[in-house]
Parts: C-alpha cells; structure tokens; sequence
C-alpha cells in the first residue's frame, strides 16, 4: 500500500512516541512573528533554557508593522515595544531576522517561499494559523500556540496527533475571470468551517497541477477557515522551478539531490485518503462572502440566503446572526452591495502575481468616490519588483493607496483598520466579526479581481462584467 | 512541567450562545499589542460585552449573575480562527477554567490543554439543558469529570467527550509537554541528522 505526502513527512520527522500517544514531531523550519513569540522567548528565559537550533528558526515582523509609515520610533509605542523585542530577542539567540531594512521583511507567509525557506517534505510550525500556505510546496505546515512556540524553540519539537487525510480532487478548467481564491472560498462553502477538523487536506487535481505556485499559496493559506490545520499540494515541476535560484534553495549538486529527494515525498499513486471530494472547475462562479464565517460564501450571480433556506436551527441561528451583524436581508442578490472600503493585499492574496492581475484591468478605471481603496504589498520583496515593474504608478493613477510591505487591514494590529460599520470588499482570509478593527466592521472575502471591480464601482460587481472578460457572465 | 493532575473540575458556569466563536471575538487582535500574557484576562470577549463607547451590553457575560462563573457553556466549532494563544490565556486570565462546547477547533484545543484549560464536548441537545439549568440558577455548582466522561450539574448528569490523549494528559497533570519534551533531545538530534535540509 503506497503512502501519502502526509505520511512520509510525517513518518520522516516522527522522533517518538509520547506517553499520552501523542508524537514528538521534528519541526524542521520554525517561523516566527513579533505577536506570538516574545511569550515564548520569555518563557525559554524562565526556564533557562537556551535555542536549541538557530540556524532553523527564521524571523520577520508583520502583523504590527504600519504600512504608511516607515521611520522608527513608529507612533503607536506598543507597536515600537514589539519590533524591538523581536530584534533583541533574535539577536541574542542568533535567529536570522528579516528585519525591515533588509528589503526582505514582509509577512511571514510569503517571505518564507520568496527565500527559498520553504521546502518540499519538510515539517514547518509558525504561531499563526495561516501557517499553512507553505503546504503549496509540499511541506506540511502547522499553525501553533504560543507554548507551542516555547517546545520548538527549546527542542525543535512539537506534540502532536497525526492527522486523518482527506484529498479534495479539483478537475477542470477555471472560468475566466475565476481564481484560486474563489476556489478555496468554494470548499470552504461546500466542506463547511469545521468539515477539515482533524483533517489534512490535500489539494490536487489538474486544476491544482496547473496552478502556478502563488495560486496554490491562497488555497492552502485558507485550509484553516475550513477547519484543517494542514493544507498541501504534491511537489512537482512548477514547485522545483519556482524553488530554484532563491536565497535559502540547495545549490549545484546539492539541488539535484535535493529534487530527488521532494521528488519522493509525493503522494504514491495507489495509497488511500480518509476521505476524498471531488469538484468541477468549471461550475466554480467568482465568489464573495456575505456574513461573519468564511463558509458564508455565495457565487456573485446568487443572492445571499435567508433564514428560513437553513435546515437546521442551528443554522438559522447562524445566519439570523450574520445578516443582522452584516445588516444584509436575506434573499437579496450579492451584488450591488455599496462597499466603503477596497484591500487588497495579505498572506492570502499579497503576492506579485495577484497584483500584476489587477494591474491589468484597473488601467483606465477609477475607484469611486467615497471608497478608500488600498493595495498593500506582502513583502519588500514583491514591493520592489512591483514597483519595478510599474505597477505602483497604475494603481496609483486608478485611485488606490500603494502602501509598505504588512499584514495590514487583514486583522487591524497596525493602523490600518475599519472605522464604524464600514463595509470592506477584502482579498484577505476572514470575515469574523470586528475582524478589521472596528467591533462593528463589516467584511467580505473576495479575489483581488473582485476587490478591484468593488472599488471602481462603488459596490460589489461582477468583475467579468466590469472588466470585459472575454467569456463574461460564464 | 508536571503539574497537578486535573481530574475534576467544578464550579459555576455561564453560557455564551453560538457556533463559530472565533478568537477574534475570544480576543480581539487589537489587545494582542503586548509581549506578555498578563492583563489579557480584562480584554476577554471585549466587544461582546462592550459597546464601542465603553459601556456593558447586556449579555451573560455582564450578569452580576454569573459573575463567580468559571465554565464556559458554548456552541460549535468554538476557537476557531487564529493559532493565537492569548485566546486561552485571557479566558484563563479571566478566571475560567474549563470550556463545555459542541466540538473545538483543533489548534484552539491543543492551546488549552497545554494550559491545563479543560475543553469536553456535549452534544447539542445536552447543552442546552445545561444552559437552561445554569439560567434557571446560577448558583449551581457544575463539575466536569474528566476522568468519567460526566458533567454533572445539581443531582443530574449528561455524558460528555474529551480527546483520548488530552484526557490522558489531564489526569497525569502532564498537559504541559516540554519537559517529555526536552528529554527526547538525542533521539530528536537522530531524528534531525537523518535530513539534509536541518544541516547548518
């Protein structure tokens, strides 16, 4: 019986077995971020115990940066306070530390790819749930608890339960004007928010093997909305030539056994899943959210639900509380809602191919008048190609805000943030309630595409319509 | 570090309705600005309780009534959403010691049992007879016994579930792994030796 990526990772990095069943798994890259790490340094410094391996811990800082602001002291002094004891604290366990004037600094997410960090077959932990996204490469990737945090700093190690596998096959041929993004927002829907509790989730599919490496990024990124902890795809060409050249990849002899060794961490062909879905591409419709999980997605040509479409009690509940919170009615059409705020950006959609994309269609357009569009980069890295590029100068001429590297309006810890019940039309990942800053917020979860036709119309469009896709209204 | 063993905990409870309680509205991210977990108790489900201008709302969370609570009854799918931490620790921080949901969200989970927070599972319908209970009086002592599968309340009882290992860890008072941890240090240097990629 063959065995899937899950498992040879898994079974690769298993050190023991732990006296409650648990396994002392091998976390071979740890990433970490200034929120939920000074904890753990502190309490490493309780216990007088030391980094056991620093060369395999990598640092940068996001979640706190401002993205309008670059000269140090920033002006919140929390925020200041953070920055500064991550730099220390990295600096006196020698971590390597993407720091913001290394041109390298940007969301801990997509700098890890960008460097070459991120590997096939490896185990990578990060105290963030989106930790996930390195899945694309084939690693299996966990999301952690800050003591979580302290156990593999201290012993490169985590406890865990192995995870049941579920292999979500999408086949097919996307629409135009339909995107990675709609299609993890797809699953979530169809799967539910807890569907992948307990679960690993592996992607794949001639969808998924014709996705570039940026669009399996955003579908493993969301793997936590849909309740599984670990998201991935199987190592292939398109991963070893997005790999290679980048700052951290194995070099000369050591890249070719290195691409013989991922090349054997793929899934055999004749092992078995726990649980396995199958999706057509082509019935996948661009798709935006309209209430307070991310599972609360519709297709942009349907209307959001009303109370009484729900089965169960439960259910209704569910969605009495979303409209009320979204002050949406049930039955209405998605679109036309009017938006007041347009972000595009986040370890989701914040990479240089999701702007190149928006680049392309917001020439000639204007965002309206009374939204506040931004569009903020997720790296220094992708700042500056983009701008090399020129993209900054389109979206700049279209209306939008260019902004520094940062998580930014996904999660409002920096600036940047909802203000009121204002409604935003969003490329980030959740939509809970006051998730971006304001208690009283209003968020909907879209592709970037669909965050640009928000913000040049005012309200939540069609963007195949308002960008003239050739196949519009497929 | 080994600690006390949990077998047992009582105590009065307070019920939060709805399914899909996120750690944003567990914590929200804004009072996430800090390097350590103390205080985080004062923020727990802040804008549940708190309109933006400061005030309480009413909700049972603000109920002089349930003001000795120290169990949670909520819904399902209950913290899921972010890896944060100062989830569990600001309910910790707040005075709770255990939470009764429908299911948990995995990372959420593994975070509380780490902290020794005890999360068993009820099914719908016997939730909703704890919540009514709890309404109906406050006063009543609630015990979960991890041990037994049991939460009883007053002279009734309904079955509830926990994780085998997080069951096991409990009762040994060996919920916090570190220390199994750090012992496995050659084993995981073994481990390590055998992949390329962790050389320096």
């Amino acid at each position: 019986m063959g065995k899937s990526l899950f498992e040879k990772v898994w079974d690769a990095h298993a050190v023991r077995q732990l006296v409650n069943g648990q396994t002392q798994l091998l976390i071979g890259t740890h990433l970490i971020h200034e929120v939920t790490s000074p904890q753990a340094f502190g309490m490493l410094r309780d216990r007088d115990l030391k980094v056991q391996y620093p060369h395999r811990t990598f640092a940068t800082v996001d979640h706190i940066v401002p993205t309008n602001e670059s000269v140090e002291p920033y002006s919140d002094p929390l925020a200041q306070g953070m920055i500064e004891e991550l730099r220390n604290n990295c600096a006196d366990n020698n971590v390597t530390f993407f720091d913001t004037n290394t041109g390298k600094q940007g969301v801990v997410h997509i700098v890890g790819p960008e460097q070459g960090i991120t590997q096939p077959g490896t185990t990578i932990a990060c105290g963030d749930s989106h930790t996930a996204t390195h899945g694309a490469f084939g690693a299996i990737a966990f999301g952690i608890g800050t003591s979580q945090v302290r156990d593999v700093l201290a012993t490169q190690t985590i406890a865990l339960n192995e995870l049941k596998v579920r292999r979500i096959n999408v086949n097919g041929t996307l629409p135009p004007g339909v995107y990675a993004k709609d299609v993890i927002l797809h699953i979530i829907r169809l799967l539910g928010t807890q569907g992948g509790t307990g679960y690993a989730y592996e992607y794949a599919g001639t969808t998924f093997d014709k996705f570039t490496m940026e669009e399996r990024m955003t579908v493993c990124n969301m793997s936590i909305e849909g309740g599984a902890r670990v998201g991935y795809v199987n190592p292939d060409e398109t991963t070893f030539e997005y790999l290679k050249g980048r700052p951290y990849s194995p070099k000369g002899a050591a890249w070719d056994a290195a691409v013989e060794q991922w090349k054997s961490f793929a899934s055999d062909t004749n092992c078995t899943f726990d649980d396995v879905v199958d999706i057509d591409a082509s019935h996948i419709q661009p798709t935006v959210t309209w209430g307070i999980t991310p599972g609360q997605g519709v297709g942009i040509e349907e209307s959001i639900p009303a109370i009484s479409d729900a089965p169960t009690q439960s259910e209704r509940d569910s969605v009495a509380e979303a409209l009320e919170y979204m002050q949406f009615e049930g039955g209405s059409p998605i679109r036309g809602k009017k938006i007041d705020v347009a972000f595009i950006g986040s370890c989701t959609n914040g990479r240089l191919s999701d702007f190149q994309e928006v680049a392309k269609y917001v020439k000639g357009h204007k965002v309206a008048e009374g939204v506040q569009a931004i569009i903020v980069p997720g790296s220094q890295v992708v700042a500056k190609i983009a701008e090399d590029l020129g993209l900054d100068k389109i979206f700049i001429e279209a209306g939008f805000e260019w902004r520094a590297a940062g998580c930014s309006m996904c999660l409002a810890m920096n600036p940047d943030k909802l203000v009121g019940d204002q409604l935003c039309a969003s490329s980030s990942n959740r939509n809970f309630k006051g998730r971006q800053g304001s208690p009283t917020g209003r968020t909907m979860l879209m592709s970037p595409i669909m965050v640009a036709a928000a913000a040049v119309t005012g309200q939540v469009s069609d963007a195949r319509e308002v960008f003239g896709f050739a196949s519009a209204g497929v | 570090m080994s600690s006390t063993p949990i077998k047992k905990v009582t105590g009065k409870g307070v019920f939060v309705p709805g399914d899909d309680i996120d750690t944003d509205r567990i914590i929200p991210a804004r009072f996430m600005k800090c390097i350590t977990f103390d205080g985080l108790g004062e923020y727990l489900f802040h804008d549940v309780r708190k309109t933006e201008s400061g005030e309480d709302k009413k909700h049972n969370l603000n109920d002089p009534r349930f003001a000795e609570a120290s169990i949670l009854v909520s819904g399902n799918n209950f913290g899921c959403g972010s890896s944060r931490e100062h989830a569990p620790q600001s309910i910790l921080r707040a005075g709770y010691d255990a939470v009764i949901a429908g299911s948990f969200a995995e990372i959420f989970f593994g975070n509380s049992t780490n902290l020794g927070v005890v999360c068993v599972i009820a099914s719908d319908a016997d939730r909703e007879i704890i919540a009514s209970a709890i309404e109906t009086h406050p006063e009543l002592e609630i015990t979960i016994d991890v041990e037994n599968h049991e939460i009883i309340y007053g002279d009734q009882s309904v079955p509830c579930e926990i994780k085998q290992g997080a069951r096991d860890s409990l009762l040994s008072g060996n919920y916090d792994p570190l220390d199994e941890l750090l012992v496995g240090a050659d084993e995981v240097s073994k481990t390590a030796g055998a992949l390329p990629y962790m050389q320096a």
